[in-house]
């Protein structure tokens, strides 16, 4: 008697399961670093804007029910794998997002393909996420280390910054970097007279800026970001790098960065991003409801919380495409034939490796006499449009680009 | 002007003269930092026995303390260099009376684990008020600039540095083990019941002894807010290096943990000339080697 009511009630559990059909569950986790050097660039802000990208989403897809879970992983790629896996085998997450630390984003596309999910990053900078390591389960939004050598680059060569040292954080985001610079650099007719590599978070850099000094060149070229370029350019003023004559070069610098060192210290650094949350009123009006969202009153949003938001927002609408998020490439493969339009990025298109195509900008630091509010930090040097803000297609070396 | 070269299998790599010396001083400077927060440690391991996981989080409580100091009471660099460690030693007061004088008849462990609990706490409560990306701080207007030495450029805030650290560094030393106040200190951790009956107050001493320690570590705290990078994560960072100073040193070694602070502090900033990628394992691998071959450290006594 007892078998047979279990049974009954299996049945209706199942009929209610077919009722149910309708609905689909999409389940997206933030990857992410919580804690250490780049958590204020990424961290909690993308958990807020990943939920307002889900927000979104829902209001006009009734159907869909979207999930928002989130994890540390700590900037090391062991750990960033792991949660991956449980993720994709046990939680059921359809997609990962943002992954700042590009050694560990390096690592978890390749889960991300071995279980055909979905990797939309948003955070880390190296540019062989589509280019030599590439793979069909991956899109990379916001940025990317070509770009930010293409757009910073070009522009201190041209203003007569022909000399250049090379400061650079030792793993693949500031190899990456420092080797896309170089490039640009010499391909604009300027000169690399040497580098260093230090430890990712080092505290204390006046050996390194020393030997920079020394160098004599022009330009010192920070290949590094969050709190070790925070560093740089502290003890840089100290060591009267810059009343010597020697420029720095932001390379990778996020709004809470420059926040952090105040106006005074960062004034005039030059620098490329893809978004600054004072560009337009779209962007006003999306970072005072992130603010909200992130519940940490006064904090400025950097891009890769915009991207976060942007990205995502453009998989759920692939997933509606596709009708399921449980073929990870077939949602990308989607995303790929799309164009998506948002008040952050504008108009942005994914290229057949994954690359988010969409315009860039180039900001200058304001000095603390321009600045009429503590978010008040950049102004506008120029817009790089979407055609020339990324490498071209065909020379990224990705092998899902047929020649 | 004359050449230096790591010899071939060490890669063969050269600098000029003027560069090295730059180099030397560099890391005498950094090795400032190591002292300051490795005599704390050795000062509260050798009357305390606890090994003070809290130390970096105290050191970073130091530097906050500055930048709230002067962004919500307009007090300057100079003053907190003296407020800053009274409160924050005051802290440590409540926090050995509240917990830690339980703990000294138990093992090591509970100690180090009690105060790596209210390391994480401290540095969790900071993260969620400032986040991690830092808070400005800025030089102080009088020791703004610096000199050309010639074969570098000095910021007159690091030359402070060195000078302050050194008189902080003996000045201690010499109350512990040349006064009569350090006499009964040092009496005491052998054998409190005796010196009680010469009518000391033992569980005082200690109490004080353990604030000294904290506002030793809010003091480097302070020193270092104008140059490095005022957050959560800025003691943790360089805790596991000082702690790394003390085991070479020999724990409880106040001399030891002086003179092995500024020993390190120049070989990691040799290691950052000729092979940088290791500068941040350099002072591990020393550690490994010194455990080897003297247990108890370079300074430390068997037993």
């Amino acid at each position: 008697m007892k078998r047979t009511f279990a049974l009954a009630a299996f049945a209706a559990l199942l009929a209610c399961g077919t009722a149910q059909a309708q609905q689909i569950n999409v389940k997206i986790g933030v990857l992410t670093d919580m804690a250490s050097i780049y958590a204020d660039d990424t961290g909690q802000g993308s958990v807020a804007a990943a939920e307002l990208a889900a927000q979104d989403f829902m209001k006009d897809h009734k159907n869909f029910k979207v999930e928002v879970v989130s994890a540390d992983h700590q900037n090391k790629p062991d750990v960033g794998t792991g949660i991956a896996s449980k993720w994709f085998d046990v939680e059921n997450v359809d997609m990962i997002t943002d992954v700042p630390t590009s050694s560990v984003a390096l690592a978890v596309m390749q889960v991300a393909a071995a279980k055909n999910k979905a990797a939309i990053y948003s955070g880390p900078g190296s540019s062989d996420i589509t280019g030599p390591k590439c793979n069909a389960n991956t899109v990379h939004w916001t940025y990317d280390t070509w770009m930010l050598a293409n757009g910073t680059g070009k522009a201190i060569v041209k203003n007569g910054g022909d000399t250049w040292f090379f400061l650079t954080a030792d793993y693949a985001f500031g190899h990456a970097l420092e080797r896309d610079t170089a490039a640009v650099v010499e391909a604009n007719g300027g000169k690399v007279l040497g580098k260093v590599r230090h430890p990712i978070a080092t505290n204390d850099f006046s050996s390194f800026l020393l030997q920079a000094q020394q160098s004599k060149a022009k330009i010192i070229g920070l290949a590094n970001a969050g709190g070790d370029t925070i560093n740089s350019i502290k003890q840089g003023a100290e060591f009267g790098i810059t009343a010597g004559g020697q420029k720095f070069a932001g390379l990778l610098i996020f709004a809470p960065d420059i926040k952090a060192l105040g106006l005074k210290a960062a004034q005039g650094l030059m620098f490329t991003e893809t978004f600054y949350w004072d560009l337009n009123d779209g962007t006003r009006a999306w970072t005072k409801r992130w603010d909200k969202q992130r519940n940490a009153a006064g904090k400025v949003p950097s891009m890769n919380h915009a991207g976060v938001y942007s990205g995502t927002l453009a998989y759920l609408q692939a997933v509606a495409a596709v009708g399921s998020a449980k073929d990870g490439k077939a949602v990308v493969d989607k995303m790929k034939t799309m164009s998506f339009k948002d008040p952050l990025f504008g108009t942005t298109t994914v290229r057949a490796d994954g690359r988010g195509i969409h315009d860039a900008y180039l900001f200058e630091v304001k000095k603390p006499e321009e600045s009429k509010g503590a978010n008040d930090l950049y102004k506008l040097r120029a817009t790089i449009p979407a055609a020339e803000a990324f490498r071209p297609l065909k020379d990224g070396g990705c092998p899902l680009v047929k020649s | 002007m004359f050449q230096v070269c790591l010899p071939a299998f060490l890669g063969g790599k050269c600098i000029v003269s003027a560069a090295l010396f730059g180099q030397l001083l560099i890391g005498l400077i950094n090795g400032s930092f190591y002292a300051l927060l490795s005599l704390g440690l050795a000062v509260i391991f050798g009357m305390l026995n606890i090994i003070n996981f809290a130390h970096g989080a105290q050191y970073m409580l130091g530097a906050v303390a500055a930048y709230l100091f002067l962004n919500y009471a307009g007090i300057g660099y100079w003053p907190s260099l003296i407020l800053a460690p009274i409160v924050v030693g005051a802290i440590g007061i409540v926090i050995e009376r509240a917990f830690l004088q339980w703990l000294y008849k138990l093992d090591h462990l509970y100690g180090l684990l009690l105060t790596f609990g209210l390391a994480l706490i401290l540095e969790g409560v900071s993260r969620h008020y400032f986040g991690t990306a830092g808070l400005p701080y800025s030089l102080p207007d009088s020791l703004q600039g610096g000199h050309n030495l010639g074969f570098m450029f000095l910021p007159n805030y690091r030359a402070w540095v060195i000078v302050a650290s050194l008189v902080i560094c003996f000045g201690t030393w010499f109350v512990i083990e040349r006064t009569k106040l350090g006499a009964y200190l040092r009496a005491a951790t052998e054998n409190p019941s005796l010196v009680r009956a010469f009518g000391v107050n033992v569980p005082r001493m200690i109490t004080l002894t353990y604030g000294f320690g904290v506002a030793l570590a809010a003091f480097a705290g302070v020193m270092a807010a104008p140059i490095y990078n005022v957050s959560p994560n800025m003691g943790s960072e360089l805790i596991i290096v000082v702690f790394a100073v003390v085991v070479i040193g020999g724990m409880g070694s106040i001399l030891g943990a002086i003179l092995t602070g500024f020993g390190l502090g120049v070989i990691e900033g040799l290691t950052k000339v000729f092979f940088p990628e290791a500068s941040a394992t350099v002072i591990f691998v020393i550690m490994a080697i010194v455990l080897l071959v003297r247990p108890a450290g370079l300074f430390g006594r068997r037993g």
